[in-house]
């Protein structure tokens, strides 16, 4: 047999509210309790902080952004970098793939012959607009050499023109994997 | 004749000192106060050769950057009343501080020095006259900028001060009747006496219910949350929409000032003013029996410090309530007003008259 469910033809309005509640005064003493309560916890920390104590608590969930970092997650997509082979130069054998499926067409890519026959060509120049990227990662996914990765960790490589956005060979060489993992933990930048 | 005008400069000055100095650092315990009650860490870069001082500097920007702003004035708008607005607002909101007392007499050789700016035997009225009178300031800030958003900011304004001006008078009818007296010196030296032998004989012990009601009707008149509909800088605009730069920011002093006012207000009728319990004109008298003998000035520091400790109380306090509490919606502030505290301060007034002669009877 069904169970025959009464649905309530009026909404219900107002119900719920004691009496003391719709004095508002005991309602608002106990919102002033809990911010007064956060107000002096963290007055204490603070003043503990300044006194050179308990500094492994922090006093506040803000991160002080250029001097500290949060850590990300290990497979975040962050700035490009490119990979060397062990003599230094580029792992790129400039095969286009990344050019081609790349959504936002902002890789370009020069290729040359190279002096080694198994190798057959490398990039003559290699360029990123980061003003257009979107960061999908099929050009790392879709790179049959492993020369183009994602995983920097760089995330402020803004500039002033656009043309400052066009990475070239040499930076993207070059580019120091920052590594920041670890999701919630914060670390201090020098 | 020329030592009564210095010795009057000098208690304008240190009123207007310390007047503005906690008008400025309320701007920054606002910032700071709010990150601490959020857990955040407030406004802290702003340095001057690399020291930030937890970002007291801060104040200082402010004002650099609001002196230096463009100074905007709409088409179409009167520019005469557009530019005496502001100073409207923050002149009555300066003087309604005057006669509020910092201290009781200090005898300078053989002179006594009443530590009030002017001692007024109406001076709770002068207060409330010069409260009221600052609302036209915020009107004629929104009829001159030509914007009909400004202009339902005025009158928002207007009618909520009015509103709850009422409340504030009725609120303090009992304060008055208890102590028989406005003259705010009077009322702080009446405050200064025991109640039950131990108790100060503070307002707030007289009249706990016309206490709630003044400060939540003086809340309202300074114009914060959760009472700040005439403003509502972000969502529903306020008076001075068409207003920039350093005028501007004489509309946010003007809060502040008024901030420290309703302290200050509320310290001297409700808290005993400048009177440290147990502390008389030649020591501290301790409950037990017994006298710690001061000098009369230092009695006087005491004093006065003990005013300053109770206004950057209540400036604290009103800053809690501004960032824990949301806005109320203007039917519900009108009714609050209307239909809740004005009768509950009628109610107090009856009461209190009633109780007064069962007393005295």
């Amino acid at each position: 047999m069904e169970e025959i469910v009464k649905v309530p033809k009026q909404a219900e309005k107002g119900s719920g509210l004691t009496f003391w509640q719709r004095t508002y005064v005991p309602e608002i003493v106990r919102g002033l309790k809990l911010t007064a309560a956060h107000f002096f916890g963290n007055l204490a920390v603070h003043i503990f902080h300044l006194l050179g104590l308990w500094t492994e608590h922090r006093g506040a969930a803000t991160v002080q952004y250029p001097e500290e970092m949060r850590g990300y997650s290990s497979r975040l997509r962050s700035l490009h970098r490119l990979t060397k082979r062990a003599d230094g130069s580029p792992r790129c054998v400039a095969c286009m793939m990344c050019e081609t499926i790349c959504p936002a067409s902002c890789i370009y890519i020069v290729a040359a012959e190279h002096p080694d026959p198994n190798i057959e060509k490398y990039p003559e120049s290699f360029d990123i607009d980061l003003g257009k990227c979107v960061f999908c990662g099929f050009c790392v996914e879709v790179c049959p050499e492993d020369a183009i990765r994602m995983d920097t960790h760089i995330l402020d490589f803004a500039a002033y023109s656009r043309e400052e956005m066009i990475w070239d060979i040499h930076r993207l060489l070059n580019n120091e994997p920052r590594r920041a993992e670890g999701i919630g933990q914060i670390r201090k930048m020098k | 004749m020329m030592e009564g005008l210095a010795v009057a400069a000098g208690k304008v000055a240190f009123s207007l000192f310390v007047l503005l100095n906690f008008v400025m650092l309320l701007t920054w315990a606002e910032r700071k106060q709010s990150a601490l009650m959020q857990d955040r860490i407030g406004a802290n870069r702003a340095s001057i050769f690399g020291f930030t001082w937890l970002g007291l500097f801060h104040p200082l920007a402010d004002a650099l950057k609001m002196v230096s702003k463009e100074d905007f004035v709409p088409a179409g708008a009167n520019r005469g009343l557009h530019a005496v607005a502001p100073f409207v607002a923050l002149f009555f909101a300066l003087i309604s501080f005057a006669a509020i007392p910092f201290g009781d007499q200090l005898w300078i050789g053989r002179h006594p020095v009443n530590l009030q700016v002017i001692d007024l035997n109406i001076g709770l009225l002068y207060v409330f006259a010069a409260m009221s009178m600052g609302v036209y300031g915020f009107v004629l800030a929104g009829w001159a900028s030509n914007n009909n958003f400004s202009l339902l900011g005025g009158l928002r304004a207007a009618s909520q001060m009015i509103s709850y001006e009422i409340t504030i008078g009725a609120a303090v009818i009992g304060l008055v009747m208890v102590f028989g007296t406005i003259n705010l010196q009077t009322i702080v030296h009446r405050q200064g006496e025991l109640l039950l032998g131990f108790l100060p004989a503070w307002g707030v012990f007289y009249q706990p219910l016309g206490f709630l009601l003044f400060v939540t009707a003086a809340m309202a008149e300074t114009k914060r949350a959760p009472f700040d509909l005439p403003e509502g800088e972000s969502e529903i605009i306020g008076y001075f929409l068409e207003y920039s730069g350093i005028k501007f920011g004489m509309f946010l002093m003007t809060d502040f000032v008024e901030t420290v006012v309703v302290a200050g207000l509320v310290a001297t009728l409700f808290f005993g003013g400048w009177q440290f319990p147990y502390l008389y004109r030649d020591g501290f008298h301790l409950p037990g029996g017994g006298i710690l003998v001061l000098s009369q000035q230092v009695v006087c520091v005491i004093q006065v410090l003990t005013f300053l400790s109770k206004l950057a109380f209540f400036c604290w306090l009103s800053l809690l309530v501004r960032w824990t509490f949301p806005r109320f919606r203007y039917d519900q502030l009108i009714r609050l007003g209307w239909q809740m505290m004005l009768p509950l301060s009628i109610l107090n007034v009856v009461v209190t008259g009633g109780v007064l002669l069962l007393l005295h009877r």
